[in-house]
């Protein structure tokens, strides 16, 4: 009905206005009140306040207080039992001068960026294919996707069975690999190359849907166009394909590199920060201080540090790539 | 009506805003108060870990409930987040009347925010109930020579298991010395089988074998040491010659090549001993039930079990034992007046002979003095008979370490005994490290 309403009146105009892009509701008011238009116009575009309500307050209950109750604890020492004692800055010159800290904070760059590096081509490739027509397209797909709906933990678990030196499929492939006696996870480059494996193998899925959703989304025109001037197939990926999935890597890798830097239910499953702390990532040095420990204080900072870190690199990532300018990578067409 | 829509649109936006910092603060606040186990009600709430032996408690329950008027409720929580759970709730409303803990460190926190009930005067008032128990169990438990705890669950010393068939494959004989061990170890690699199953990447499954060995050279005093704060202890000539003798054993190939992948928790350990790929099996009498679930043949007829030997020139006492001596309940300072006398009454009933009968027949052996008797009802009479000598001969239990040390301290200890184990950490590197580490 509302609808409708608005098609109708949209044709006509009504130019005083401006570009007719509200619902009919807020018309109808600033018909009424003719002669007010900035009332009227004020008026059109956004829903009132009171809509965002369960979402603030979910996000307030949720993951501001608990952030800002971190910001507090950080400063001070506190085993989870009594009151916290302010420290002062003790906490954060002691992360200054850990050396697991430091190793956790070079172990958690590398497996970020080993993990773009691993499953941003991947997931592109797949994606770009699963957009297309093929035959068995759908049925392919949709076995890919499998590993995304499966619980982390679950799936950590039966990677640990696999991957065990005496009864999993690692015993039989792993001579085959360099890890004789399928000794994997107690190699250090071994370990965390598995935990590479394991979260790429269950991420995937999800960029490839992410970039097959992009890849849809370009115009069959740019092709037509393309093919017309003879480009072959390899051509148009990289000539119309990648430049038009701009944006889209952008959010992929957004989401890769934060879901990577706070990365933890697959470590503690299946290496537990070992052998010796040569897997121990910084989320999995926030949980065995916070959890193991009980040094809540010292935990907290590690906290803390993850949040500005990750949270800088995010926005650094959308500064860098241009993503904020909200240009379109359609411009003139 | 023409200006209504904008002043409405700002009262609207300040009154969400109002609402929802109402809202959140009131959501907040909630989070922390109320909830189950409420203080007012003529109950006591008690808390177990839930696992299969939860069903002994619950029947305790019930016949606690039958003789009092404050009743008794329990709460089964279950096991992974138990200790999280335990931790974070004391101190606040939601705390339990009774729980139950591991001892040792798993409290020592509590004991020191004066949260516990000192159990001396009720044994002093009822000396039978400190008799009930074995002398070093009770004392496992204890903090500061003080004891918080009575013994509810069964025994878990750790036992040095061997596989029946492979011996006899081997024309073997289960190690009496540690000469015998160290040849065995040799015997067993010759026929392709790895002497001992052990796994690498539960740190928790090293630390026996470190308990065992400190405790063989230098005698139960020198955890003690270090358990009381004393960080010397760790200069002590049998941590050294233990990480040594570690270092030793793992170049020798007593655990095979592969350790450093194997788990406990996933049982590839356990499979790895009862398949014969290994030979023995150094771990918790629980090892017993666990083949049981898993592998009933062979728990049946293929486990074998003996002690840990003695080492030449150490001296420790051979018949001292290591692992957890058992559970224990434990009553909330904050339980008073009529509720604290119920709570009380409560623990005792785990001295009854019919509890210690109803973890027999769960396959438990209990920590109880009077239990001899009972111990031919155990499904595998033998087994509970061993065990049971075992402990009560023991003049020292030593509580786990990573139970009886503060938790501030349990991360640093399993990731430096694995380094050691893995070779990433050299002898006289591990004695530093713990220097350093552990406070």
């Amino acid at each position: 009905m509302a609808g409708a309403d608005s098609a109708a009146a949209d044709p006509k105009g009504a130019p005083g206005q401006g570009a007719p892009r509200g619902g009919s509701g807020r018309r109808a008011v600033g018909r009424k009140a003719a002669g007010r238009k900035a009332v009227g116009r004020n008026a059109v575009g956004r829903p009132s306040a009171a809509w965002a309500l369960p979402g603030v307050l979910f996000f307030v209950c949720f993951a501001v207080a608990p952030m800002l109750l971190v910001g507090y604890l950080a400063f001070t020492d506190w085993d989870g039992i009594g009151s916290p004692q302010w420290t002062g800055t003790d906490n954060w010159s002691r992360l200054w001068h850990d050396p697991d800290m430091r190793q956790a904070v070079w172990l958690s760059l590398l497996l970020t960026v080993l993990t773009w590096l691993v499953q941003t081509p991947i997931a592109l490739l797949l994606g770009v294919w699963a957009a297309g027509r093929q035959r068995n397209r759908a049925v392919l797909s949709a076995i890919f996707f499998l590993p995304l709906l499966a619980s982390s933990v679950a799936l950590a678990l039966v990677w640990k069975q696999l991957l065990d030196p005496n009864f999993g499929l690692i015993a039989e492939i792993g001579p085959a690999l360099g890890f004789e006696d399928g000794d994997l996870l107690g190699d250090p480059q071994g370990a965390l190359g598995a935990i590479l494996f394991v979260t790429a193998w269950q991420f995937i899925p999800l960029h490839t849907l992410i970039y097959q959703g992009g890849a849809r989304a370009i115009p069959r025109s740019l092709y037509d166009a393309a093919a017309i001037d003879g480009a072959g197939t390899v051509r148009q990926f990289f000539s119309i394909t990648l430049p038009q999935l701009r944006n889209t890597v952008v959010t992929s890798s957004v989401i890769m590199v934060v879901g990577a830097l706070t990365f933890f239910d697959t470590v503690l499953i299946l290496t537990k920060g070992g052998p010796g702390t040569d897997t121990s990532i910084v989320p999995f040095l926030m949980y065995k201080n916070g959890f193991q420990a009980f040094d809540l204080g010292y935990a907290s900072a590690v906290a803390a540090l993850l949040v500005v870190v990750a949270t800088a690199v995010s926005l650094l990532l959308v500064r860098l790539t241009g993503f904020s300018a909200m240009r379109s990578t359609r411009e003139g067409m | 009506m023409t200006m209504r829509t904008p002043r409405s649109r700002s009262i609207l936006r300040a009154s969400t805003l109002a609402a929802a910092l109402l809202l959140a603060t009131t959501t907040l606040t909630a989070c922390g108060s109320s909830g189950p186990g409420g203080s007012d009600d003529d109950s006591i709430d008690v808390w177990v870990y839930q696992d299969a032996s939860t069903k002994v408690q619950r029947a305790v329950v019930e016949r606690f409930n039958k003789t009092s008027k404050v009743k008794a409720k329990l709460t089964e929580v279950p096991g992974e987040g138990y200790s999280d759970k335990m931790r974070t709730s004391m101190g606040t409303p939601n705390a339990p009347d009774v729980f139950f803990n591991w001892g040792g460190g798993s409290i020592s926190d509590f004991v020191k925010e004066d949260m516990l009930v000192d159990l001396g005067p009720s044994f002093k008032k009822d000396p039978e109930l400190q008799k009930a128990f074995i002398p070093s169990i009770l004392k496992a438990g204890a903090v500061n020579n003080t004891y918080y705890g009575i013994p509810m669950r069964g025994m878990q010393p750790v036992i040095l298991f061997y596989n029946k068939k492979v011996f006899q494959d081997a024309g073997a004989q289960p190690p009496k010395s540690w000469d015998d061990l160290l040849g065995l170890i040799n015997t067993f690699k010759k026929k392709g089988v790895t002497p001992f199953a052990l796994a690498g990447t539960d740190p928790w499954t090293e630390l026996m074998w470190v308990e065992y060995l400190v405790d063989r050279y230098g005698g139960a005093e020198v955890f003690k040491r270090i358990q009381s704060g004393d960080a010397s202890g760790w200069d002590d000539p049998a941590v050294l010659k233990t990480a040594e003798t570690i270092k030793e054993l793992v170049d020798r190939g007593t655990f095979g090549k592969n350790y450093k992948s194997v788990n406990y928790t996933a049982d590839g350990a356990s499979t790895l001993f009862a398949k014969g790929k290994a030979a023995m099996h150094l771990m918790g009498s629980w090892e017993y039930a666990n083949q049981k679930a898993n592998q009933p043949d062979f728990a049946k007829s293929g486990l074998g079990w003996t002690t840990f030997p003695a080492i030449p020139d150490g001296n420790g006492d051979p018949k001292n034992v290591v692992g957890n001596p058992t559970n224990y309940w434990s009553v909330n300072a904050k339980t008073k007046g009529k509720k604290r006398d119920a709570a009380i009454e409560f623990v005792k009933f785990a001295a009854k002979q019919d509890y210690s009968k109803d973890l027999i027949a769960n396959g438990d052996v209990p920590a109880t003095s009077d239990a001899t008797s009972l111990l031919g009802k155990h499904e595998n009479p033998t087994y509970a008979q061993f065990q049971y000598d075992m402990v009560r001969e023991a003049p020292s239990f030593t509580l786990s370490w990573d139970q009886a040390l503060s938790a501030k301290n349990t991360p640093a200890l399993h990731t430096n005994i694995q380094k050691l184990f893995n070779g990433q950490l050299s002898p006289t590197g591990f004695v530093t490290a713990m220097q350093k580490d552990i406070k």
